[in-house]
């Protein structure tokens, strides 16, 4: 086999490696105004990774490195998204870095290593490929959250994420090496087949897997290894925070169903049962602890627990229809997610944060357009339908209704009752309250354009569901149950 | 018939397109174009409905004018409409309130004239949906959807304390519909994978599943009609709504709670149904008698008459579950009939609020000095409240109270104790706010009637008059259909 075709699979990786590193010497060597000439070549480097992922795509699977890497339909799929994601976070975040003298090479290029981390999470077919991936997402997030050495507050958040993310790490390794001793392999496949043959010792085998659940737990922010999520999101410039909380959900559903269902499938009836428990306590800790917040990033951050929850639902019922919905409510989450914390940056200014609740106090006044959007987002969010949110929501209680759980379902809708109340209060302050600053909102173009698509995205997708629900379900029905 | 056209869809998406034409006229600069182009809109939007009835085939309980497209092919959803002679009403009665709530908001609204204008509109076309959708996540998207216009008409344009009613009403109703979603997925399990509410009305279930489903829906259904005990929010909604908010809740938004019963949980649980209607029963003679009570006792017009609106719709619930036709037709009659009534009265109460900006009974008293043609009307419209016969008010409820004597004599001994109740809070309230010596100075200026008010009350008091003088065209359209689902009914759906 010649290099190309054994390096094909990786082709957008590797594409992205060297773009990274090009744009870095550029950025150093070519003086530029306001590092609009970076900012236009990662965006046009997420156009060429969308280009090289859709060429090198090829049916079925295949692999590289033997097999530690893997690429199907699902990893293009969710790397395309990847690319979304990112591309709109940089075009959310370009005016109000600007502002904030932190839109440089550094934070691009750091976005784009992050990037590279998560595609390597959502092709990894080895334990040591996942954990690779993690790193170098994790690692270039923390940076990120630095970034802006002066704030006390980021470098607090910083401090947080990096040490809860070494543990969490450490658990995770902790546990991998223990079911490397129990099967002898770290490759997905292998530790898989190791485990139904029989001779792997149990105990040891479900001692790991409770130390990999509880770092991918840790990762996913799931209840209770979630302490780390609302510091981090609150703490770190808004358009870091959009980061985090974006795109590497993501590679989280990947990287969690990748270990959970190719390489632990056989544990299955031991690692539901701890999902279980973790879905619940989030939906019932995020959702409870997210009215008592009155900054909105704070609200957000135990918000996207309680949908952590919700998606963790998604995979412990299993099946096409059980992954594909936690696969559709990740892709929707990261959506919605862009949407409201783009608002935020869309809000604030020089000097101004508009994180508080309180800043969205009267906007249908001052803007009733922008109003109305994030009425679309938040109703998505709470899953009213007619916005997309309902849909997610709906097949991940199709899924749990079909596996047979049907008290959970009924919990499930309880704390989205609960959860309701929260999102519902933005649009009362939006629409029912005075406005406490009259200060004219200044926004770019392209980003109103985008939050516009964004906003309005929630209501069309709410309307027809039915293509991104059918690419999921079948993007997992030939990579998650085909090997 | 106009063959071809999809009249339902066109019944749905017109004022919904008006709608947001309307939200395009921007802010209060356009208002006088927003008003314009609103009227236009709802007027159109109850033309197109005018098919509906005169195309309606009487003696078949098929669904007729039947849209049926793929939707969400994955998981079998269709958009899927249609009507029979049980929905085609509320439809017609949907459509009618429309311009009547453009009306009544004309002059009293100054504020955001296009967003509330074009919340109706957009209402308007939901609701129709809801009435419409033969399929179960249709109507469950049509359902949800209604809830984001009221939350908002409420919230923005509504009274004092409106912020606290309109988080109370979303988050009430929003518990019962999430509950009724767990169980039509249920539902779409059990019956191979098809959310067609008539597949549904086929599938054969066990009673644990039957009474657990039962609940669920009790819970969507019964906030929206309201019932006793969650019937709570309504006073709430009510008094905090602006007048047209509060006309398009109880001339319509109630019916949809108790449509819910007659479409999904009498005819997909009947077992559970029969096991609980004891339960049903007493409920609704609790909301007849005790709320009949509890309105005497108020002293807030709208409050007044937000009890009333709960009293009568335990009629409704009364006649649904003790199955038989008088009993469904009547209960069918008094929704149509309460949905004019109460419209008419919120209307009322605006129209002094809107002179007076109370609705506080004792700041009223000899409005008929200074209002004589408004007292006349009043006058015609608190009888049909109190169900005088040759008003529309006496039909349902007589019908009814037949029927319960039919099932059981103490049913309709108590329910029969609504025309004393309902006569006694209504009039006592007319005396007092509309006879007697001029109250204060602010009474003896209001001004009588304009042409736009005369135009509503007009319009309405000939259709309470006309109902209740000439029921015929409204029983005979649903009359195969009651009786069809009656005999359904009676089959156990048990599993052998």
């Amino acid at each position: 086999m010649d290099l190309m075709t054994y390096l094909m699979p990786a082709g957008a990786e590797i594409f992205l490696l060297l773009m990274a590193c090009g744009i870095l010497i550029v950025d150093l060597l070519i003086r530029q105004r306001g590092g609009m000439l970076t900012y236009m070549l990662v965006q046009l480097c997420l156009f060429g990774c969308a280009l090289v992922t859709v060429g090198t795509h090829e049916s079925g699977v295949t692999y590289a490195f033997n097999e530690m890497f893997v690429d199907d339909l699902m990893s293009d799929v969710l790397k395309l998204l990847t690319y979304l994601a990112v591309g709109m976070m940089l075009v959310y975040s370009r005016r109000y870095l600007a502002v904030r003298g932190l839109f440089n090479g550094e934070f691009m290029v750091l976005a784009l290593f992050a990037m590279l981390g998560m595609m390597v999470m959502i092709s990894a077919n080895h334990f040591l490929t996942l954990y690779l991936g993690l790193e170098l997402l994790s690692l270039s997030l923390y940076a990120m959250v630095a970034l802006q050495r002066d704030s006390a507050v980021a470098t607090e958040a910083a401090m947080k994420y990096f040490i809860l993310g070494a543990l969490a790490s450490g658990l995770l390794l902790y546990g991998m090496s223990m079911l490397y001793g129990a099967t002898g392999s770290l490759h997905l496949g292998t530790v898989s087949s190791a485990i139904l043959s029989g001779k792997a010792n149990q105990t040891l085998l479900v001692f790991g897997l409770v130390f990999v659940v509880s770092g991918l737990a840790f990762k996913l922010g799931a209840v209770p290894f979630h302490m780390w999520v609302p510091d981090v999101y609150h703490g770190a410039p808004t358009a870091m925070t959009m980061l985090i909380g974006s795109a590497p959900k993501l590679a989280a559903f990947a990287f969690v169903s990748r270990i959970l269902v190719e390489g632990l499938q056989p544990l299955v009836q031991h690692w539901s049962g701890m999902l279980v428990i973790l879905a619940i306590a989030s939906m019932a800790i995020g959702n409870i602890t997210a009215i008592a917040q009155t900054n909105i990033k704070r609200m957000l951050a135990y918000s996207t627990i309680a949908h952590m929850g919700f998606m963790l639902l998604g995979l412990l019922s299993g099946g096409i229809e059980g992954y594909g919905s936690a696969m559709f409510y990740a892709v929707i989450y990261v959506l919605m997610s862009l949407g409201a914390f783009g608002m935020i940056m869309l809000l604030s200014r020089e000097g101004f944060e508009a994180d508080t609740l309180n800043d969205f106090k009267g906007l249908s006044q001052r803007s009733p357009w922008l109003a109305f959007l994030m009425l679309l987002l938040m109703f998505s969010m709470a899953g009213v339908p007619p916005t997309v949110g309902f849909y997610a929501k709906f097949s991940v209680l199709n899924a749990v209704v079909q596996s047979g759980n049907i008290w959970l379902a009924v919990t499930a809708v309880l704390f989205s009752l609960i959860g309701a109340f929260y999102y519902l209060r933005i649009v009362k302050l939006m629409y029912f309250d005075a406005p406490e600053s009259r200060a004219p909102i200044i926004f770019a173009q392209d980003t109103v354009l985008l939050i516009s698509v964004n906003g309005l995205g929630m209501l069309l997708l709410g309307l027809l569901p039915g293509a991104l629900m059918s690419v999921c379900a079948v993007s997992v029905q030939q990579s998650l149950l085909l090997h | 018939m106009i063959s071809g056209l999809p009249v339902i869809s066109i019944a749905i998406w017109l004022p919904i397109i008006f709608g947001i034409l309307v939200l395009s006229t921007g802010d209060d600069r356009n208002a006088p174009l927003a008003r314009i182009l609103a009227l236009v809109g709802a007027l159109l939007g109850f033309l197109v409905t005018i098919p509906l009835y005169t195309g309606f085939v009487r003696d078949t309980s098929e669904m007729q004018f039947v849209e049926l497209h793929d939707w969400i092919a994955r998981f079998n959803i269709h958009y899927h409409l249609g009507v029979d002679g049980i929905s085609v009403l509320f439809i017609l009665l949907t459509a009618f309130f429309t311009p009547i709530v453009v009306l009544a908001g004309w002059q009293a609204i100054e504020k955001r004239v296009a967003q509330y204008m074009a919340s109706f509109l957009i209402m308007s076309g939901i609701m129709i949906g809801v009435f419409a959708a033969l399929d179960a996540v249709l109507f469950y998207v049509f359902w949800e959807a209604m809830l984001i216009p009221m939350f908002l008409i409420i919230g923005v344009w509504g009274g004092q304390n409106r912020v606290y009613a309109a988080v109370k009403f979303f988050l009430y109703t929003l518990l019962g519909s999430l509950l009724m979603l767990v169980a039509l997925i249920y539902l779409y399990n059990q019956s191979g994978s098809s959310f067609a509410i008539l597949d549904f009305h086929r599938v054969a279930l066990p009673m644990t599943a039957q009474i657990l489903i039962f609940v669920a829906f009790f819970f969507a259904f019964a906030v929206k009609v309201p019932m006793f005990p969650v019937h709570t929010w309504l006073p709430d909604a009510h008094v905090e709504a602006p007048t047209g908010g509060s006309v398009i809740l109880a001339a319509i938004m109630l019916k949809v709670g108790a449509y819910g019963f007659i479409r999904f949980s009498m005819p997909i649980v009947p077992d559970a149904s029969h096991q609980l209607a004891g339960v049903m029963v007493a409920l609704s003679l609790i909301a007849v008698v005790y709320i009949g009570l509890v309105a005497l006792t108020q002293t807030d017009m709208k409050k007044l008459v937000a009890y009333s609106s709960i009293s009568h719709m335990g009629f409704v619930t009364l006649g649904l579950f003790i199955f038989n036709a008088y009993g469904m037709e009547g209960a069918l009659m008094q929704m149509i009939s309460h949905g004019f009534v109460s419209g008419a009265l919120f209307l009322c109460i605006g129209v002094l609020y809107d002179r007076m900006h109370s609705r506080n009974i004792a700041d009223y008293g000899g409005v008929a000095n200074s209002m004589p043609v408004f007292a006349a009307f009043f006058m015609l419209f608190a009888m049909a409240n109190s169900g005088l016969p040759g008003t529309s008010g006496f039909v349902g409820e007589f019908m009814v109270i037949l029927g319960a004597v039919k099932a059981n004599f103490w049913y309709a001994f108590a329910a029969a104790t609504t025309l004393i109740f309902g006569a006694a809070y209504t009039l006592w309230m007319y005396k007092r706010v509309i006879f007697g010596a001029v109250a204060n100075t602010h009474v003896a200026e209001l001004t009588d009637l304009n042409l736009r008010e005369k135009v509503i009350f007009v319009i309405l008091a000939l259709t309470v008059l006309g109902m209740g003088l000439y029921p015929l065209p409204f029983t005979e359209i649903m009359h195969t259909s009651v009786n069809d689902l009656l005999v359904h009914m009676a089959r156990s759906k048990l599993p052998l």
